[in-house]
Formats: C-alpha cells, sequence, structure tokens
C-alpha cells in the first residue's frame, strides 16, 4: 500500500482536457519532482491533490484514506506558492502560527513549535516583521516554514524558488534538500526547472501534454529514457539525435550505418524492433575530440567556453549541427575538421514512433 | 531668476484659489459680527459675539448638532458594514453578476432630490406606500414613517444613496486581493469565516478609511434629503446643522446668526476631522 496514490485522474477545464489520466503512487517520505514545460499539466496536477482544483474524474488516496472529494483544508497538506502567497498583515510570528491558532492549539504549544521553526530557519530576529519588510529569501523561508510548523502528512511545493535570483536560487535548493533530509516528511515540487528536478528528487515524474511520459531516479531518466520527449528535456546541453542512414540486425551486433561510416551495436541491447528510420541519442560528453580518423567528422561551426569545460558545435556532412563536450583548454579554430569517436556503451537508438529501443548498459 | 518665473506663472492660480476661498470666509466672518438682518435693511451695526450667542442658545441648536452627529455615524456605520458585506458576497463570480453589480451601483447615479421624493411618496407614505402595504398585509397598523420617525427615514434615505458608493470602493479593492494568499488560508485549514476575518477585512481597511473619510466630507452636509422630505421635523427632531443655517437665513432672514451657525459648522467639521484622522488615518500612511 503506498502512501499517496493517484489513480486515473482526468482534469477538464471547459474545452481543454488539461490531466489526461495520471496514475501515480508515491511511497512515504520521498521527494517527488513534477517536470515539464509550461503547460504539461504539472501545476494542475499538484493544485489537483492540494484540493484547490476539482478532478473531473479519477482518484487520489492518502495514507489509505480517499481524499479526493475533501476540501484542502481539511487534507492535511501544507503548500508552497511561487509568490509566497505570506498574509501581509500579519508578522511573521503571525504568519507562522497562522494555521496552529485556527486550529486552537495551545498558547504554549505553539509558542514552542513557532520558535522552533523560527530557529531552524533562522528567523528568530524576523519574527515581529512585516512580510514587506523582509527581502525575497527571507519571505521564501517564512513561507516554507508556515508549512512545516503544521507538520503535515505531505509537503507541496509550486516553483518555490523561480522567485529568486540564481545564487539565492542554488542556496534555497541546498537548504530544501537538507530539510527533506531532517524531516524526512514525503514532499512533492514542481517546477520548470531540470537542474532542480535532478538536484532534488528521489524519484523526477516527467509530464507531457497531460500525461506523465516517464516516473524514474534522476539518473535513470539520464541514462535510459524510454522516449525521445524525456531524452532531450532532461540534461543541459540536449542529447545529439542523429538519423542513421541504415541499422541492418544481425546475429550478435547490430550494424549501424552513419554519413558512410559503420558502427557496430550489440543485439543484447535491443528491447524493441528496429524501425527503417531509426535515430540514435547520445550526449555531449560521450563524444570525444580524436586526432586520427574515427566514428565521424565535422567542421567546428562555434566552440562555447564554460570555464570549466567547453561545448563544440560541430556541422556535420549531413547538414546536423552537433554538440560535443571538450575540455576546458581546447584550441579549435572555427571551420576546423576534426574527428569525433563516440561511446557505444552510452548510445540509445530510438524508432520511428519516437520510442527507445535500446537498454542501458549494465552495471556501473 | 528661474524661481522667480515659476512663480510668477503660478501665481494667477494660486491667487485665484486663494481669493475663491478668503472672500466667502472673510464675508462670513464679516457678517456673523454685524446684525444683518433681511427684515431690517440698513441697521448694520457691529454686534461682537451676539449672533454667535443667539445661534448657540437657539432652541433647535443642540438637536441639530445631535442630529449631524447621529446621522454622520449610523450612515457611515451602515453602509461600511453592508457595503462590506454586500461586496464579499458579490465578489466570487455566479450567474448575473454584471446586472447585479449595476444594480447595486445605480441608487449613486439618483439626484438627492429625487432619491428623497421617492422615498417619501413611493415607500414611506402611510397611505400608499409599500412600506405601509406591506404592514397592512401582514395584519399592522401602517407606520407613518416621516412623522413618527424621521431622523431614522432620513438615515435610510442617505444611506440608500450612499451605501453604492462604498460597494463601488470595496468591489475594485477586492478584486486586487491575491488568490494565492486565500488559497494558502484554505491549506492552512482556514474557513470562509476565517479568511474574510484575517485576509479580506485587513485587505479592505485602506479602502474603508477612504470611504469614511469622503463620506463623512458629504455627510455633515446633508441637506437636499431633509428639505425635501421631513423639512426638519417635527419641531427639530430631524433638523441637523445645515438645516438649521438655512432656516436661519432664508426662514428668519438672519443673516447674521446664519453666518454664525456657518463658522460653527467649519468648527465642527474640523472637530470630527481631528478624531476621523486619528482614529483611521493611520490605515493611509501604511
Amino acid at each position: 500500500m503506498s502512501y499517496l496514490a493517484i489513480t486515473d485522474l482526468q482534469k477538464h477545464y471547459d474545452d481543454y482536457h488539461a490531466l489526461r489520466g495520471i496514475n501515480l503512487t508515491i511511497e512515504e517520505g520521498e521527494f517527488i519532482v513534477f517536470v515539464g514545460p509550461s503547460g504539461c499539466g504539472k501545476s494542475t496536477l499538484l493544485r489537483t491533490i492540494a484540493g484547490l482544483e476539482t478532478s473531473s474524474s479519477g482518484s487520489i488516496d492518502l495514507d489509505g484514506k480517499d481524499i479526493t472529494e475533501l476540501a484542502s483544508s481539511k487534507r492535511d497538506l501544507a503548500m508552497v506558492f511561487q509568490s509566497y502567497a505570506l498574509y501581509p498583515h500579519m508578522t511573521v510570528a503571525d504568519n507562522l502560527s497562522f494555521a496552529l491558532r485556527l486550529a486552537k492549539a495551545p498558547d504554549a504549544e505553539i509558542k514552542e513549535k513557532v520558535q522552533s521553526v523560527s530557529k531552524s530557519l533562522q528567523l528568530d530576529a524576523l519574527l515581529e516583521r512585516k512580510p514587506k519588510e523582509l527581502s525575497g529569501g527571507q519571505r521564501q523561508r517564512v513561507a516554507i516554514g508556515r508549512a512545516i510548523v503544521r507538520q503535515p502528512k505531505v509537503f507541496l511545493f509550486d516553483e518555490p524558488l523561480s522567485n529568486l535570483d540564481a545564487a539565492l536560487r542554488v542556496q534555497m535548493r541546498l537548504e530544501l534538500a537538507r530539510l527533506h533530509k531532517k524531516l524526512g516528511t514525503t514532499m512533492i515540487y514542481v517546477t520548470h526547472d531540470q537542474v532542480e528536478a535532478m538536484t532534488l528528487a528521489d524519484r523526477v515524474v516527467i509530464l507531457n501534454a497531460g500525461q506523465i511520459e516517464q516516473v524514474g531516479t534522476p539518473l535513470e531518466l539520464y541514462r535510459q529514457p524510454n522516449s525521445r520527449f524525456v531524452a532531450e528535456f532532461i540534461g543541459t546541453p540536449k542529447m545529439n539525435l542523429i538519423p542513421l542512414d541504415q541499422a541492418v540486425k544481425q546475429d550478435s551486433e547490430v550494424e549501424l550505418t552513419l554519413l558512410g561510416k559503420s558502427i557496430s551495436f550489440p543485439t543484447s541491447r535491443l528491447t524493441g524492433e528496429l524501425s527503417n528510420h531509426t535515430i540514435m541519442g547520445i550526449r555531449p560528453e560521450h563524444m570525444h575530440l580524436v586526432d586520427q580518423a574515427a566514428d565521424l567528422t565535422g567542421k567546428v561551426e562555434l566552440v562555447e567556453h564554460l570555464g570549466s569545460e567547453a561545448y563544440a558545435h560541430i556541422l556535420l556532412s549531413s547538414g546536423q549541427t552537433i554538440i560535443v563536450k571538450a575540455s576546458a583548454r581546447i584550441d579549435l579554430a572555427d571551420g576546423q575538421q576534426v574527428h569525433i569517436q563516440l561511446e557505444v556503451d552510452e548510445m540509445i537508438l530510438l524508432n520511428d514512433q519516437d520510442r527507445v529501443i535500446s537498454a542501458s548498459t549494465e552495471g556501473e | 531668476m528661474k524661481r522667480s518665473i515659476t512663480r510668477l506663472l503660478m501665481a494667477p492660480s494660486v491667487i485665484l484659489l486663494l481669493i475663491w476661498m478668503i472672500v466667502p470666509l472673510s464675508m462670513t466672518i464679516y457678517f456673523s459680527t454685524i446684525r444683518y438682518n433681511l427684515l431690517y435693511p440698513g441697521q448694520n451695526n457691529f454686534v461682537g459675539w451676539m449672533n454667535f450667542e443667539f445661534f448657540l442658545t437657539d432652541p433647535g441648536f443642540f438637536p441639530a448638532v445631535a442630529n449631524t452627529l447621529i446621522l454622520l455615524a449610523s450612515v457611515l456605520i451602515i453602509t461600511v458594514v453592508l457595503g462590506v458585506l454586500l461586496s464579499a458576497l458579490i465578489d466570487r463570480p455566479f450567474w448575473g453578476q454584471g446586472i447585479v453589480r449595476v444594480l447595486l451601483i445605480s441608487p449613486f447615479f439618483i439626484m438627492p432630490t429625487v432619491n428623497a421624493l421617492i422615498w417619501k411618496n413611493m415607500m414611506m407614505n402611510p397611505v400608499y406606500g409599500i412600506f405601509a402595504w406591506i404592514s397592512e398585509s401582514l395584519g399592522f397598523e401602517p407606520i407613518d414613517w416621516l412623522s413618527s420617525f424621521p431622523l431614522a427615514s432620513i438615515i435610510i434615505m442617505v444611506s440608500w444613496q450612499w451605501l453604492p458608493f462604498a460597494i463601488l470602493v470595496f468591489v475594485t479593492a477586492l478584486q486586487s486581493q491575491d488568490t494565492e494568499q486565500k488559497e494558502a488560508a484554505q491549506m492552512d485549514g482556514a474557513t470562509g469565516w476565517h479568511i474574510f476575518r484575517y485576509l479580506t477585512l485587513p485587505h479592505l481597511a485602506r479602502p474603508i478609511t477612504v470611504v469614511v473619510m469622503i463620506e463623512t466630507i458629504f455627510l455633515l452636509a446633508i441637506f437636499a434629503e431633509i428639505f425635501v422630505s421631513t423639512g426638519g421635523g417635527p419641531g427639530y427632531d430631524s433638523t441637523n446643522l445645515a438645516y438649521l443655517i438655512y432656516n436661519q437665513a432664508l426662514l428668519q432672514y438672519d443673516v447674521g446668526v446664519a453666518s454664525a451657525g456657518g463658522l460653527f459648522a467649519v468648527l465642527l467639521a474640523n472637530i470630527v476631522a481631528f478624531f476621523l484622522i486619528r482614529a483611521v488615518g493611520k490605515n493611509l500612511t501604511v
């Protein structure tokens, strides 16, 4: 029995089908991240779990209880909003204690909880201030504190870091990860930022057009995407997808033909049938620039130096540009001819339905 | 140099405004110190504080001050309380919201004289008024509102006139309330009443202040409703300061005493404004 189970959840707005049959189970204590492009339904899904939107059909069970029709105030969930939604007329202390005061908790208990939460979030010096006298990061911490104080069954985060500047975002991301470790409470986190998804999640749920594309640990999704959408969505820069000229299945090897060169791929890793137009997927860090002739040849179009590494954009003879990760001090001239070696172990194959038809290598 | 040109260019409007204010005020002060009765033309000798003495000892004076303040307080309370409740009620979308809003705002467009006539003849008339008809169909004696409860009748008319103004301001203010805050409160376990009490009311503090301030200015000078309906009576039961001053000037033809009354009204308005700003003005500075 899972902690939070969502079964065949559908959501229609007037003529818009926002959630198209969501099935998901979440275990107690997991950190789940919903990620996807804007309009994919991730916020709608979170708000439906919160009870702020009603579902059209399907059910949500929490801790063995059906909460599909329950008012959000009775679900025992806490939510952190993108705009923080602090109560502007109340001090930080009153913001933190609002839910406890509504629940008529004893004064001593309220005081103690507010104090311990404000201490752990370094808000003790700010308790008497109003929200508008706080900085963005401090407001964010108050919003998180307001959720923690209640000790809910599940925390819901709706893009909580997107209003912060880059440096603060990294810091708050770290604090959230620490918080989850300390509290061990189930958390559901919505973001469009795949870095947040990869770094925070126990499991990532990738949504696309109201449906779940794939669920898995960040590394699973990175190494073994099961569709073109996931392959392209996860990873910066994007995975290179190169159409193959030909793919012929032999006994122990699949012979892949690519711009006149042939590459062999172990048949044991195939999980589906090859199609007429097979596509090869490979990440920039799994290709290496080498001196002598290798799997691919192309011309340097542009080099992006990031300091710790560099990304070379290379124009192939087919007219496609691929991105190859190179060492930071690489010295390449525009238009220079380069040879590229591929790591076959890290390659994936996609069929013409945009489904992945290869398994990742075992081990590691 | 530059500064003096600026001043020179500004001078006409400043001087005009100054004259606009100073001339009536100083003439009122002048009239209040002389004997100036339209029935005795030409006998305009200086009388000192006599006009003030006459006005303050007039049998209508204390009733008029009391009625002015009662009218002010009652209408403020009725319009603010009902205004907040009705605005909160029509804030959520429902079928026919647009029409309901227009209907709620429309009394504001009716001029005070017409308003008083409608209430006097259509609603409160003891013979063919709607209130009388309701009482009769329930088996009660019809009430002659204007002679039995003159001040209450005036309060009802003026409240009806000013409630739309309050609703207009509050509805606009409610539209700027953050929905995520309300959702956050819902998640925190707040009921509709809690959200109203802890989020909506504090959010409305400033609009309420604005409504109270603006209404006070106009309510201290209510005249047309009284003139058209009760004529200040019976006795002094529905006479306020504005009506008493009119009474002195144009029914007793004593411009001097009326001017003294006008100056007292200015004083009273300042006293009210002082307490008002102390009470609610802090909402404006935040």
